[in-house]
């Protein structure tokens, strides 16, 4: 215990005189915190629209000003010529096609029905398939009122419709930043800490003081703590920071459910992911090697999270990475406990899983690490 | 008789077909200054780091203090010192937390660590830099700080591998000031070097010449049985023979 205590204060001290590492603690996280979700918004808007109009009439004026005042759309070209407008799109000026047909406003009041045809520049495949939606939604609404304003309800037994009223829960006005503002403060807290607790321990064997280490007594539980529970601390305190300043004053995001959950689940999950650290430490020799293998697993860690992208609409080997993947569960569990206020029976499954991966990685990690060579 | 506090039968270190240790045996005294010389290469570190319980043997046998150098590794720890080729104490700690730090982990009690530093500090002449960090001192000092570390809980023997590389003569005289002070009080001094005035320092000489320890004696009787000058000229005579390239 008393040996504990010394490899903690010497932990410290390093830490906190290390004056480019400091900022990069603390700073760079709060920075990404108020930058990244930004622009991680998946909503739509400024889509660029070429609309070729061979009507020309009050009806096709009707339809082009519903679509240009719904703000998501840019008039880019407005014209009678398909080829014109499809040169837009080649040029990269427009993602849309929509051509009106010539007797557009006759064939809608005369014979009740008329075609548009749509063409989506399918590139930037979210863009395509969103901007097509919401045309499509458009041109319904726009269908619906053109309906009601011409036919007598009374003469002509209506289609019977389902009408569809949704509402939305736990973020009801779709702020893309409440989805977002977790998740990315679940990952920063992960690439501080499996980065800072790797390359310590690769610095101590790069510049040799870790075989002074291995000659004395201290056990190998004594050490691997000592360099476990300052980047535990760190890691709380960088979550701290981000939840209480950032998220609740910059974007308002006041979770839902119990903090306590919250830092419960958190203390866990610094001891798997610290874990992880721990391991990339044991198989690398220089920090240049740690610093590679972390960071591809980082990546893997990020990008097979759900955080950017649901791992429901995964293809299946996917999925098995995305919930073989620790990150995948706190990102989970904050947006549950933040968002809908889960309490601890709809987690509990979570936190079984968690306390797996932590004595997982860290049975590893010990199993791994040797005093003698 | 003396006691012995080192002692080895055929101790052999493999490298997957290279043979770093080949079957040395010797046994070194209480309180002795045991010098193990050698070329670069000729695996004076791999059998050190044996002794030390930081390399597990590949055959043969050894007790380091009365302790097996295959079960007991943990116990040699807390009866050793060792001071390798790298400088290893921290860096961007100042020299009183590298003490206080290092005599924590050997388990000394805050009085004791109060009253070895004041004593390394005051040997060592370091009163001005002792709130300074160690990585802004200059090399001499640090070996010499390196050393007193490696001794600060009293150890029955200390390891010391190169501890002059790279430091001026007078350093290096200061140093085996220190060495010869730590032995007075009893501790075995097990030193490697490539200086053979250093050599002619020690009580007894071990060379080792290709994996395999080629002679071991006093420095008079050496010079004797090889009619040398000088403990170079027997360094010479010896290593001659060596197959293995210097790096």
């Amino acid at each position: 215990m008393r040996t504990l205590l010394f490899l903690l204060r010497k932990e410290f001290k390093q830490i906190f005189r290390n004056k480019s590492l400091l900022p990069m603690i603390f700073a760079m996280p709060m920075i990404q915190l108020l930058v990244m979700p930004l622009a991680a918004d998946y909503e739509i808007k400024n889509i660029n629209i070429s609309i070729v109009d061979h009507d020309r009439s009050p009806y096709s004026q009707q339809l082009i000003s519903k679509i240009t005042a719904s703000g998501y759309f840019v008039l880019a070209d407005f014209g009678d010529s398909f080829d014109a407008a499809f040169q837009q799109i080649e040029e990269e000026k427009s993602d849309l096609i929509l051509e009106i047909p010539e007797g557009f406003e006759r064939n809608l009041v005369r014979e009740n029905r008329e075609k548009l045809f749509i063409a989506v520049n399918a590139i930037n495949g979210t863009k395509a398939s969103l901007g097509g939606a919401y045309l499509n939604q458009i041109i319904q609404n726009y269908n619906a009122e053109v309906r009601l304003d011409w036919i007598d309800p009374y003469r002509y037994n209506p289609i019977p419709q389902i009408e569809v009223a949704s509402s939305n829960w736990f973020n009801p006005f779709m702020n893309y930043r409440f989805f977002m503002v977790p998740g990315i403060l679940v990952f920063l807290v992960t690439m501080v800490g499996a980065y800072m607790s790797a390359l310590n321990i690769v610095k101590e064997k790069e510049i040799g003081t870790i075989e002074q280490i291995n000659v004395t007594p201290i056990k190998k539980y004594q050490f691997i703590l000592g360099k476990l529970i300052p980047f535990w601390i760190i890691g709380i305190i960088i979550f701290s920071i981000g939840l209480f300043f950032v998220a609740r004053i910059v974007y308002g995001i006041v979770p839902m459910g119990s903090i306590f959950l919250l830092y419960g689940f958190l203390a866990i999950y610094l001891v798997a992911l610290l874990g992880v650290g721990l391991l990339i430490s044991t198989y690398s020799d220089t920090q240049q090697q740690a610093m590679s293998v972390a960071f591809f697993i980082m990546m893997i860690f990020l990008l097979m999270s759900g955080l950017f992208t649901p791992i429901e609409s995964m293809p299946g080997w996917a999925k098995v990475i995305a919930y073989s993947n620790p990150v995948s569960y706190f990102i989970e569990v904050m947006r549950m406990v933040v968002l809908k206020g889960s309490g601890f029976q709809d987690i509990s499954k979570y936190f079984l899983i968690m306390i797996g991966f932590a004595a997982f990685f860290n049975t590893w990690a010990i199993l791994k690490y040797r005093k003698t060579s | 008789m003396q006691n012995v506090v080192i002692k080895t039968d055929k101790l052999t270190k493999k490298f997957g077909d290279f043979t770093a240790t080949d079957a040395i045996t010797f046994e070194v005294y209480e309180g002795e200054i045991f010098g193990f010389l050698g070329a670069n290469g000729a695996g004076k570190t791999t059998a050190m780091r044996m002794l030390c319980g930081l390399s597990t043997p590949t055959s043969g046998e050894a007790t380091i203090a009365g302790f097996d150098i295959y079960k007991d590794t943990e116990k040699i720890k807390a009866n050793i010192g060792y001071m390798s080729q790298k400088f290893s104490l921290y860096e961007d700690l100042t020299v009183i937390e590298n003490i206080r730090f290092f005599g924590g982990v050997y388990g000394l009690s805050d009085q004791e660590i109060k009253e070895k530093s004041d004593h390394l500090i005051d040997l060592l002449g370091l009163k001005e830099e002792s709130k300074k960090l160690v990585g802004s001192l200059p090399l001499g000092w640090k070996q010499k700080l390196a050393f007193s570390v490696a001794i600060i809980h009293d150890p029955k023997i200390v390891f010391l591998d190169e501890p002059t590389g790279g430091v001026d003569p007078v350093t290096r005289r200061q140093f085996w000031d220190l060495i010869y002070e730590a032995s007075n009080r009893g501790i075995t001094i097990f030193v490697t070097t490539h200086y053979m005035d250093e050599a002619e320092y020690c009580n007894r000489i071990s060379m080792m010449v290709d994996g395999e320890m080629k002679a071991l004696d006093t420095p008079t009787n050496l010079k004797k049985t090889y009619n040398a000058a000088s403990m170079d000229e027997v360094f010479f005579e010896l290593a001659r023979g060596a197959k293995r390239q210097a790096d």
